[in-house]
Formats: C-alpha cells, sequence, structure tokens
C-alpha cells in the first residue's frame, strides 16, 4: 500500500454534495439510477438468475400445450392461445418475488449497512430493487412470448392492444415486487421468502383461471378462483391479446372488469406497499 | 471543542434469551484530529458503540454528537462527513472493485467523473489495481478488507469510523493500513477506531477508552493506562536455579511488592519504583552476591497486561507469560 496519494481533503468532497446547487429531486433520481444499475450488473453477471425465472413457466408451456394440451377444451377456441397468459401472469408473480429474497439477501450480508452509512435517501435502495426487478421481469415475459410463438401462441387484437397487455402485466409486477420487497425486509431469511411465497402462490395460481376455464373446477374452488386477483390479471391480459376464445365470461366484478380490477389493484399495492416499505425499511436496517 | 461526543448511550437487545445490555450508560469524547481506540473483550459493545455514532443503530436513550450534528435528529448530516468501515466487508460480491468504488463515489454524490476517478486513485493507494477489475466474489479476506476501507475514504471523510481494521489482514497489509491511516490523521482526519490487537492501539491511539459490559471502565494515553497497572518490573533469568533464593533476597529489598518466580524457578521479577536505576541496584548486588545470569531486564506493563487486569478476564498472576516475554 502506497500512503502518499491521499489528496487533501476539499471542503467540496466533504461537505456539500457539489459546487453546482442541484435539486433534491435530481439527486434522489440518482441515487435510484446507481442502485438500480448496482442490481443490473448483478443480472449481468449471473445468467442463471434468468435463467431460474423462465425456467419454470417454459416447463408449464410444454406441459400444458404439449402434454396435456389435447385434453383441455376451451370453448371456440385454441388451448396454446388461452394458456398463454396464465402463463405471463404465473412468470411476472414468480418474478416479483425475487425483489423480497434479495432484500433480504442484502440486508443479511451487510449491504444495507454499507447504504446507510452514505447520504443517500434510503427510498433509493427500495426503488433501486424494484426498477431492476422489473427490468427482469421484462425481459422473462418476451423470452416467454418467444417460446409461446414457438409453440403457436398469437395475439389477435393489434399491436396497441398487445403492448395495453404487456404494459399491465408489468404494472402489476412492478406493484407486487413491492410487497415482496416488504416481505423481504420483514422476514429477513432469502431462504424462507422462497419456500413462503412459493408455497403460497403456486396454489392462488392453480385456483384462477390461468390454466383452465374456471368453471372446470369445483364449485367452491370456482367462487374462489372468479375472485382471485390473479385471474382478472390473467383475464385482463388475456382480453387485450384476443386469446379468450368463446369461453363465457364468469359472472364477478373482477371478471367482467378484469382491466379496470387490474389496474386499481395495481394502483392501491403501490399506494399502500411503498410507504409501508420504506418506513419499515427505515426502522428495520437500524437494529 | 470534541469532535465526538457521546453522553449516556444506552442499548439493551432483546433476545430469545434474555436482555443483554450492550450499553449501560457509555459515555465518549474524541477531540478533533486524533485517534481513539476503543479496546474491550468480546461482546464488550464496541461494535454497538460505533453502529450509534455512524447512524446504523438508534439508541434507547443518550444522546451524540459527531461534528456538531446530532446523530439521532440528523443522521444524514453525520453521514456526508463520516466513512465508516464495519466489523464484517460490506461490499457488493457481485461488482468488481472498482465498481463498488464508483457506487460509493456516485452515492456520495460526487458526480460519474469524480467518481471514477477517485476509485482509481484508492485502488492505487490500496495495492488492488491488479484486481480492481475482477468480481469482489473472487477476492481474498484480506483484498475484501481493503477494498471495504477503500469504500470508507472515498469522499476524504473529516470523521472515520473503523471497526476492526486489520483483523484477517497479514503483517505487511496491516503495516501499510497503519500508514495509511496515518497519513490521514496527519491531514487532520479524526479516527475512532476499534480493535483486538493492543499494539494497534498502542501504536495509533492517542487516547484509549477499555469498555467491558457497555461502559467505559478506563481512560487515557497508552502510558497512562500502563502506569494505571504500575510501572516497571526488573526481571532477571538465572544460568542455576541454585542461586533463586540468592536472588530472590536480593530482588525483594529493591522490590515494592512481592517478588514471582517462574515456573522453572530461573526467571524472577518485581515490580519496582524506578525502573533504571533498581535494575543497576539488583546487578550490582548479584554480582557481589555471585549470582551468575543468563538474562536481565526490565520491562514495562504491555497494554496487554492493562486490559487483562481491568477486564478481569485474568488475575494478576499471570506470570509465566509476562516472564517469557523477558526472556
Ligand atoms: N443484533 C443483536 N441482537 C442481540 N444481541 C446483540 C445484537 N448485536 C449485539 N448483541 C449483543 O450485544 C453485546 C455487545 O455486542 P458488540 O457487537 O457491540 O460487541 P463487541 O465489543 O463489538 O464484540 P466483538 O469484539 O466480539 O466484536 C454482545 O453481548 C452481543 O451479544
Ligand atoms: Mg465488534
Amino acid at each position: 500500500m502506497s500512503t502518499d496519494t491521499a489528496p487533501p481533503r476539499s471542503t467540496e468532497a466533504a461537505g456539500s454534495p457539489g459546487p453546482v446547487p442541484v435539486s433534491p429531486l435530481s439527486l434522489w433520481a440518482g441515487d435510484v439510477a446507481t442502485v438500480t444499475w448496482r442490481n443490473l450488473i448483478k443480472f449481468r453477471r449471473n445468467p442463471e438468475i434468468l435463467l431460474f425465472a423462465v425456467l419454470q413457466p417454459i416447463m408449464f408451456v410444454l406441459l400444458f400445450s404439449q402434454v396435456y394440451g389435447g385434453s383441455i377444451q376451451i370453448e371456440g377456441g385454441n388451448y396454446t392461445d388461452y394458456l398463454m397468459a396464465g402463463i405471463f401472469g404465473q412468470t411476472v408473480l414468480f418474478g416479483s418475488t425475487f425483489s423480497g429474497y434479495q432484500m433480504a439477501q442484502d440486508l443479511k450480508e451487510g449491504m444495507i449497512d454499507r447504504f446507510r452509512t452514505l447520504p443517500m435517501h434510503d427510498s433509493a435502495v427500495l426503488f433501486g430493487r424494484t426498477n431492476a426487478d422489473l427490468v427482469l421481469n421484462g425481459v422473462s415475459v418476451v423470452i416467454m412470448m418467444i417460446s409461446g410463438a414457438v409453440v403457436g401462441w398469437r395475439f389477435h387484437e393489434g399491436w396497441l392492444s398487445f403492448l395495453a397487455g404487456v404494459g399491465i402485466l408489468l404494472l402489476f409486477s412492478y406493484a407486487f415486487s413491492w410487497v415482496m420487497a416488504l416481505l423481504g425486509i420483514i422476514v429477513r431469511t432469502p431462504e424462507v421468502i422462497n419456500n413462503a411465497s412459493f408455497m403460497i402462490l403456486f396454489p392462488l395460481t392453480f385456483i384462477s383461471n390461468a390454466f383452465v376455464q374456471t368453471d372446470n373446477l369445483p364449485r367452491a374452488l370456482e367462487v374462489f378462483a372468479n375472485w382471485n386477483p390473479i385471474s382478472a390479471l390473467v383475464q385482463a391480459v388475456r382480453e387485450l391479446f384476443g386469446n379468450t376464445g368463446a369461453a363465457p365470461t364468469p359472472d364477478t366484478f373482477p371478471m367482467q372488469n378484469p382491466i379496470l380490477t387490474t389496474v386499481a389493484m395495481s394502483l392501491l399495492m403501490l399506494a399502500v406497499f411503498v410507504p409501508l416499505a420504506v418506513n419499515r425499511f427505515r426502522q428495520a436496517s437500524s437494529r | 471543542m470534541a469532535i465526538i461526543e457521546a453522553h449516556d448511550l444506552r442499548k439493551t437487545y432483546h433476545s430469545r434469551s434474555g436482555d443483554v445490555h450492550a450499553l449501560a450508560g457509555l459515555s465518549l469524547t474524541v477531540p478533533e484530529g486524533t485517534v481513539k481506540g476503543l479496546l474491550g473483550p468480546n461482546g464488550a459493545g464496541k461494535t454497538t458503540t460505533v453502529k450509534v455514532l455512524n447512524t446504523l443503530l438508534r439508541p434507547d436513550s443518550g444522546t451524540a454528537t459527531v461534528a456538531g450534528v446530532d446523530v439521532l435528529h440528523d443522521p444524514e448530516g453525520v453521514r456526508r462527513v463520516i466513512g465508516a468501515s464495519g466489523q464484517y466487508a460490506a461490499v457488493d460480491e457481485h461488482l468488481t472493485g472498482r465498481e463498488n468504488l464508483e457506487m460509493v463515489g456516485r452515492l456520495y454524490h460526487l458526480g460519474g467523473s469524480r467518481s471514477r476517478e477517485r476509485a482509481k486513485e484508492l485502488l492505487e493507494q490500496f495495492d488492488l489495481t491488479g484486481a480492481g477489475d475482477r468480481p469482489v466474489k473472487g477476492f481474498s479476506g484480506g483484498m475484501r478488507r481493503r477494498i471495504d476501507l477503500a469504500c470508507a475514504l472515498v469522499n476524504n471523510p473529516q470523521i472515520l469510523f473503523l471497526d476492526e481494521p486489520t483483523t484477517g489482514l497479514d503483517p505487511r497489509s496491516r503495516l501499510g493500513l497503519w500508514d495509511v491511516i496515518k497519513d490521514l490523521v496527519a491531514q487532520g482526519t479524526t479516527v475512532l477506531l476499534t480493535t483486538q490487537y493492543l499494539e494497534e492501539a498502542d501504536y495509533l491511539a492517542d487516547d484509549i477508552s477499555v469498555i467491558d459490559h457497555g461502559t467505559v471502565i478506563a481512560e487515557g494515553t497508552a502510558d497512562e493506562l500502563k502506569a494505571q497497572v504500575g510501572g516497571h518490573r526488573v526481571v532477571v533469568t538465572l544460568v542455576d536455579s541454585a542461586d533463586a533464593d540468592a536472588a530472590r533476597a536480593v530482588l525483594e529489598r529493591h522490590g515494592t511488592d512481592d517478588v514471582q518466580q517462574d515456573t522453572g524457578g530461573r526467571t524472577l521479577s518485581v515490580p519496582v519504583t524506578e525502573g533504571p536505576g533498581a535494575l543497576q541496584h539488583v546487578l550490582a548486588d548479584l554480582a557481589s552476591a555471585d549470582v551468575r545470569l543468563h538474562d536481565a531486564g526490565m520491562r514495562r506493563p504491555t497494554l496487554d497486561d492493562v486490559f487483562l487486569r481491568l477486564t478481569g478476564r485474568e488475575q494478576a498472576d499471570d506470570t509465566a507469560s509476562e516472564l517469557e516475554e523477558s526472556a
């Protein structure tokens, strides 16, 4: 180690953020961008994260469209078309759990302690997390769309409607990332987050319209499925992609108004969980 | 005015096995431009103290200011002027060393080009230029430690908190780091460091606080603390243990307390008031008593003696180790 290179301390580096006064908002945006960049580097250096995000949905595509496909009938439509909206929903739902896993991991490894001794905005750590996971989810969705196209899936309502469907998927995934991030801060054990979210989300996607028409389910489950928020998300995407076939729309509010329901639900999640997660993060990291 | 001031800090951890009073009314002051060493056995509360001062932890009660800024009311104000390196390296495994430093620079709002420049300087300063572009995942423990320390220096902090900065470093890196710290202090940086190495506190710290059970149990310069434990000892090692009784009689005449004898019987020591003079008298008397010596000298108490005595982890008759050192 050489000892002669430490430059004399400038008042600029030690005190104020810089010579030009910068607005708090742009400082905050800069912090968010820096943390997002840091999280994206991890994705780039560990492609297996993306692989695991799409592996399960790809297996589901093969299983349902190729193995069981022949035995599942959709009224007036083709099952592969019907299935893919469910697969996209499943992809972003499980993809968002990564936010919780990674928050817990960062807390455990002490990286958060580093952030907490820097004059950055606390919330930037969380926004940087959810932003990066939004990118991950976006890439996963693209991969799943290519996989779907390979087995014959097509959208039928034009590009505008298609983009609206993608937008809804990503909006939901972003909002759900915040829910998971809060859980990650509370639970603090990455493995627990992984197992718990699998155990809760797996049945939720099965007792929904993701893979089958809900009127094929036993009565009690059918009622549940028609109120299940995941069904609303899948229904919204399915409608926007023109993949519903002639299947009747169940007579519940979320199923009759899936787009409105999903957008409202996502905005509500954001309104509740963003402040909750930021607040909890402030306390959690100062234990 | 003191640049770090802590008053009556208390922090209790509630765990399943009961409450732990990590801080039990701890007070501390560090004058600007000095190095304060925190010494104490495992679990004494050193890390907890540092975490309160660098805003990572809120105490249950008590007050603290760093550079005149209240740690509890304006943590962000404190963070702007400090650098901190924790007991366990807090760096991103997946980023390279350079990227870690750049990230920290950006989060200090230095801007992109200044952050890159600073990262380059620090990699050079910490001998990491070669490894700087590899992900930290592949770093050795010592390299990780160094990149963590470099992260703490990105903003040229006015005040530096180092929790066991040299644990796990090889001797060369340790000496290198000592030089870095001395250099920073020469430029006016104030340092609060904890350490398990007493010679490190002895070498670096202007003032030392010995902590145990969450309070400061002794304070002062290394010399003052040593004086508290006692002055010089005269130590002689005999050629023939048959002379032991004669030697013991001489030492008793010049000592201020009981003579201690090691298990082999050939090494004896006694505390004295005025070291060099007492040594001369002892040597003269031993010569006239025809006692042949293998070795003779005096030794001052080390910080180890201070540490062990004050924290009561070992009783005063640790003569075996004491005498080995002088032999
Ligand atoms: N998060 C925690 N939960 C419960 N107890 C804790 C926690 N952190 C510290 N403690 C307890 O508080 C006491 C003081 O811990 P601290 O880490 O400050 O000690 P230390 O002096 O740094 O020790 P060491 O030399 O081992 O690093 C210990 O008894 C420790 O077990
Ligand atoms: Mg410690």
